[in-house]
């Protein structure tokens, strides 16, 4: 006999449970990130897996280190700091030292997230704040490029990888330029398919813009990324450099290049849809979208460097907490003007 | 009980109320001008020779100055000892006097120099006076080259123009621009926190074994 069986159920909300948490959220970013890792290992070798593993070590070094918390290492179990290590590493250079990444790591975590008082309080991308670091203080280690691998030279390091701490490398290795580099400086178009496919130089991540969409797929579907973000942000650029391209075709590139070269799927995808610096509101993550979008091909096509989807989210990260502002919707029953 | 009045009155000001960490005063020269250790020491010893000297004409001649006109006539003491300072760098160290260029007039303007006179000599006696200006000018002296110093090694791989770490070195080159300076400051100003949070901690810690004892 049940007599514990009631004839009314109390509960307070909530009522409804989703069954996301940030450790499984922050974990099935990884998974989406697993092919283009993958990836990056299979046409850089061991260094893609020595620059990455530095930059990760870096990061969860920095988040054990300034842990606030009983035991200390407590914030690392919902892996956000292996994500931004990894995010962090998919966008440097292979040949770039180890040392390097490392730093890159600690100062993204500890700049980029725990002076703000830790996860979800920060106001930018901690793996782009880290690599904004690294690019101001080592500007030509940053932007020297191997060529592309053929791929599948698993055992392949470069020399400049294992430069000692403090050190460049001595070794003068050969270099190539990126895409988006050839365009700008030499007028030169890489054809779509090595672009897609990865067959061109550039930083671990963004050489297959392919298996990066494979992965944005996969967060969509499982509802971890607000799709409006990376939507709005290639639309944007698509329509933008359709028009430049509309003007002259020679000097301007074709729609579908402005979007599959650089690093714009990795940062559409992956970084602008942190959802702890992107806003919250459907209207403002549209505005957030075309502003990144607008910001990356003014910066590329009329700006000094190649590439500049870096600075166009770490600006609109700056913008996301007046654009909350602004966007917030009305509430039900209130006029208009009260806000 | 007059000797220890006097070192509490230089020590504050290099450790416990340092100008810069503590203060947070004196924030144009400090992150203008400590990209190396010589032109830091140069802006130190400088503001060092501005403070001390006014902050003992301030206070020899404080029963004088009319309460209502009080700032004018410290900015006028202190812009003289400036115009000594610069045409002295000038004679002497004409490089580096280049180097700093419009900031050793800019002393003048400096808050933690008008503020020490506002403050302290135009209340106190000379010896005190002179004391105060001696640990203030101290703590930022020992400041800015701490700056300078942290910024030049890891910028240039040098201090004072010798090289530290061979040829090979990479410089650390937003350490020699001004972001440098703003996370240079940063970093030392979390570890004066940091420290001053411990100690505090630690004397609430001691204070409660004491009542617990009696």
């Amino acid at each position: 006999m049940k007599n514990k069986d009631p004839d009314l159920l109390l509960f307070h909300a909530p009522l409804l449970r989703q069954g996301m948490t940030t450790p499984k959220a922050m974990r099935d970013v990884l998974y989406a990130l697993l092919p283009a890792t993958g990836a990056s290992v299979w046409f850089f070798g061991l260094s893609a897996v020595l620059v990455l593993g530095a930059c990760i070590a870096g990061a969860v070094l920095a988040e054990w280190f300034f842990d606030n918390g009983q035991p200390r290492g407590a914030s690392l179990g919902d892996a956000s700091g292996v994500l931004t290590g990894l995010l962090l590493g998919l966008t440097l250079p292979p040949g770039l030292p180890m040392w390097m990444a490392l730093l890159g790591g600690f100062v993204g975590i500890s700049l980029g997230k725990v002076i703000w008082g830790g996860l979800g309080h920060n106001l930018f991308n901690p793996a782009l704040l880290g690599r904004a670091f690294l690019l101001a203080t080592f500007p030509i280690a940053m932007t020297t490029w191997v060529p592309h691998g053929g791929g599948g030279e698993l055992t392949g390091v470069y020399a400049s990888n294992l430069a000692l701490p403090f050190m460049q490398t001595g070794v003068d290795g050969v270099t190539a330029a990126t895409p988006l580099g050839m365009l700008k400086f030499d007028q030169e178009v890489t054809p779509l398919t090595h672009l897609m496919f990865g067959k061109i130089s550039g930083s671990l991540g963004e050489t297959s813009g392919v298996l990066l969409l494979l992965g944005g797929i996969y967060l969509w579907l499982r509802r971890d990324l607000d799709w409006r973000i990376p939507v709005s942000i290639l639309l944007t650029v698509m329509l933008f450099s359709s028009v430049l391209s509309l003007i002259d075709a020679a000097r301007f590139p074709s729609p579908l290049f402005s979007v599959f070269s650089g690093g714009l799927l990795l940062g559409a995808i992956y970084m602008a849809t942190d959802p702890v610096t992107s806003p919250v509101t459907p209207r403002g993550a549209w505005i957030f979208g075309i502003g990144v979008g607008v910001l990356v091909m003014l910066i590329r096509v009329f700006g000094g460097l190649p590439e500049g989807v870096m600075y166009a989210i770490l600006l609109m990260n700056a913008a996301t907490p007046l654009i909350d502002r602004y966007t917030q919707p009305r509430v039900f029953g209130r006029g208009a003007d009260s806000s | 009980m007059k000797k220890n009045e006097s070192y509490e009155e230089f020590i504050k000001g290099i450790w416990r109320d340092n100008p810069v960490f503590v203060q947070v005063l004196g924030m144009c020269p400090m992150l203008a001008v400590t990209n190396s250790a010589i032109n830091a020491i140069a802006m130190g010893m400088a503001t060092f020779f501005v403070l001390v000297g006014s902050s003992f004409l301030v206070s020899s001649f404080r029963s004088w100055i009319p309460k209502q006109v009080r700032i004018s006539c410290f900015i006028i003491i202190i812009a003289t000892f400036v115009t000594v300072a610069d045409y002295t760098l000038l004679a002497l160290v004409p490089k580096v006097h280049k180097e700093l260029g419009a900031f050793i007039p800019l002393i003048v303007a400096n808050c933690m120099i008008l503020g020490r006179q506002e403050a302290f000599s135009s209340r106190y006696p000379v010896r005190l006076a002179v004391m105060d200006a001696i640990g203030m000018a101290g703590g930022f002296l020992l400041a800015l080259f701490s700056l300078g110093a942290i910024r030049e090694i890891l910028g240039d791989g040098a201090l004072f123009g010798f090289d530290l770490f061979g040829e090979n070195f990479e410089p650390w080159v937003i350490m020699i621009l001004p972001p440098g300076g703003f996370l240079t400051l940063g970093v030392i100003l979390l570890f004066f926190n940091w420290f001053r949070f411990k100690k505090d901690e630690f004397l609430a810690e001691v204070a409660a074994a004491e009542r617990g004892g009696n």
